[in-house]
């Protein structure tokens, strides 16, 4: 009970939840919504437990998980890469930023198309559009880190002798370490978004391809349960993001963390 | 240069001071194009295993020279020699303590503590040994494996001091240890100082704005002015050893105290 009036929301969100549903259910049952505009709640779940007995879903799902998996992996290293030359040699961020910020003013939805007639509509070019959209976040959150040292931190350890190496590894590279993670957060969820975008514009598989087929066959209940799993991917992956970071970057202070 | 080459230099020359600075200058190159004369002609030295204080008000540029010390940043003019070494870069002899702990949030006190050991590539099992001592010469027994977090301030700020001591320097520099602390910790960490400089012999240099911490501590005090940052007198404190702080009480103390505040009050600054 204690528990309870310290965290209400351990009843308010579950409540509000239900809530939710029961109004949407007997809302749409009352105005006679048609299934294919807007389906009740129970019919999206009976779609959901279709798919989830269905095999066919289950490899869609791991296609897009590897797209998404792919690019976010690619995204990262390029953006380790990156982030540490642009932070550690001045002339490299002089040179870099002007084209790092229009590369950002790119709506990179927009290069799904061009990405496509490169590398096909097989899984190459979602992992791509996957990278690309995961890469900004990344490697911001890399930079702002790598700067981030305490410049006491950075002066105990110049006392002590340290070389710029030294300084780098010892100081530089932990205090990354929770804007790195940060990063790593967005960039799973626009991994993901980059890997569906990618198969809506042109594919064979993946849970975009089913969305899309969905709607082909005006399967509405269908479409909404493939939402609830994409949900459900990027819930799961910040889940993963973070328990990293609280083992791996447990004195972090994130209150001046670039977000989104 | 090896370390033996530098004992050998030690011997031979700099047994009498240990710290010398002579016809010492530093300029700052201001933003707006202008230069500011951050230090004026310093001359003074100090002996091996003496303790002395530098005293002044804002500005006046006690921690820059500390840090000329250091080897962190460069002098203009003069010459400041750490046993015997023109100092033109950090000096290993060297051990420094801060305003803040800085302490490494990531590390553990102990790994904290071994920073310099690391950074030196000193033997990681005959160190470890040491800081271990040190931390419980400095009442930290129990706490080696906990995060800076888990300590209170004046804990991490004697935390700090055993990572200055690990490397066994010959020279302690402290730059105001203890301004950011309450009063009674701050007396508590100086009787604790006391008794770590006398168990180590180290030569120390300390950096304070209270005046009475310089006369409780210090077997000299220099004094100075600023603008430029002059030495205005060095003061010896002929009170006996070891101290306590109701000797603090006594007329001869306050004769020092006023001593020096008749400086402060000379340069027209409000501490």
């Amino acid at each position: 009970m204690k528990n309870l009036r310290n965290k209400p929301e351990i009843l308010l969100v579950p409540a509000v939840f239900v809530l939710f549903t029961l109004v949407w259910e007997n809302l749409v049952n009352k105005l006679k919504i048609s299934e294919t505009i807007l389906p009740t709640p129970s019919r999206i779940f009976d779609a959901l437990v279709l798919q989830i007995d269905n095999p066919i879903f289950w490899k869609n799902l791991v296609v897009t998980s590897k797209e998404a998996l792919l690019g976010f992996v690619a995204a990262t290293i390029f953006a380790l890469i990156a982030g540490t030359f642009i932070s550690q040699i001045r002339i490299v961020e002089k040179t870099a930023l002007p084209y790092l910020v229009g590369f950002q003013a790119i709506p990179k939805v927009a290069l799904a198309p061009i990405f496509i007639i490169w590398f096909g509509f097989g899984q190459t070019s979602k992992v791509v559009m996957a990278a690309v959209i995961a890469f900004f976040p990344i490697l911001i959150n890399i930079i702002e880190g790598l700067k981030s040292a305490e410049s006491d931190q950075i002066r105990m350890l110049r006392v002590f002798g340290a070389s710029r190496k030294q300084i780098f590894f010892k100081v530089q590279v932990p205090s990354a370490l929770p804007f790195f993670f940060a990063g790593l957060d967005v960039g799973i969820l626009l991994a993901i978004l980059g890997a569906v975008v990618g198969e809506f514009l042109g594919s064979q598989e993946g849970l975009g391809n089913m969305v899309l087929i969905f709607q082909y066959n005006f399967e509405t209940p269908s479409m909404f349960a493939i939402l609830l799993v994409l949900s459900a991917m990027g819930i799961i992956a910040h889940i993963i993001v973070k328990a990293f970071q609280r083992k791996f970057a447990f004195w972090g202070d994130n209150s001046n963390i670039v977000g989104n | 240069m090896t370390t033996q080459d530098n004992t050998k230099i030690q011997d031979a020359s700099q047994e009498a001071s240990w710290i010398d600075v002579s016809g010492l200058h530093k300029i700052y190159n201001t933003r707006a194009g202008g230069q500011t004369h951050a230090l004026s002609d310093i001359n003074f030295n100090v002996k091996k295993g003496e303790f002395i204080s530098i005293v002044g008000p804002s500005g006046c540029g006690k921690t820059t020279l500390l840090n000329i010390l250091a080897g962190l940043i460069s002098k203009t003019e003069g010459s400041a020699k750490v046993s015997g070494h023109e100092v033109s870069k950090p000096l290993p002899e060297i051990g420094m303590v801060f305003q803040a702990p800085t302490l490494l949030p990531w590390r553990t006190i102990l790994e904290n503590v071994m920073v310099p050991v690391e950074i030196q590539k000193l033997d990681k099992k005959a160190h470890l040994q040491k800081a271990k001592e040190l931390l419980e010469l400095a009442g930290l027994n129990g706490f080696e494996d906990k995060y800076p977090s888990e300590l209170s301030g004046g804990m991490q700020q004697r935390a700090g001091i055993c990572r200055a001591l690990v490397h066994s320097p010959s020279v302690l520099l402290m730059d105001e240890p203890f301004g950011a602390l309450d009063a009674m910790t701050r007396e508590y960490m100086n009787l604790e100082l006391l008794r770590i400089w006398k168990e180590s012999n180290q030569t120390i240099a300390l950096v304070t704005h209270s005046i009475t911490e310089a006369v409780f501590l210090s077997d000299r005090v220099i004094v100075m002015s600023p603008r430029p940052g002059r030495i205005a007198e060095i003061i010896s404190i002929d009170l006996p050893r070891p101290r306590t702080l109701e000797m603090m009480n006594s007329d001869a103390a306050g004769v020092y105290v006023q001593k020096i505040r008749h400086y402060f009050n000379a340069s027209n600054v409000i501490e």
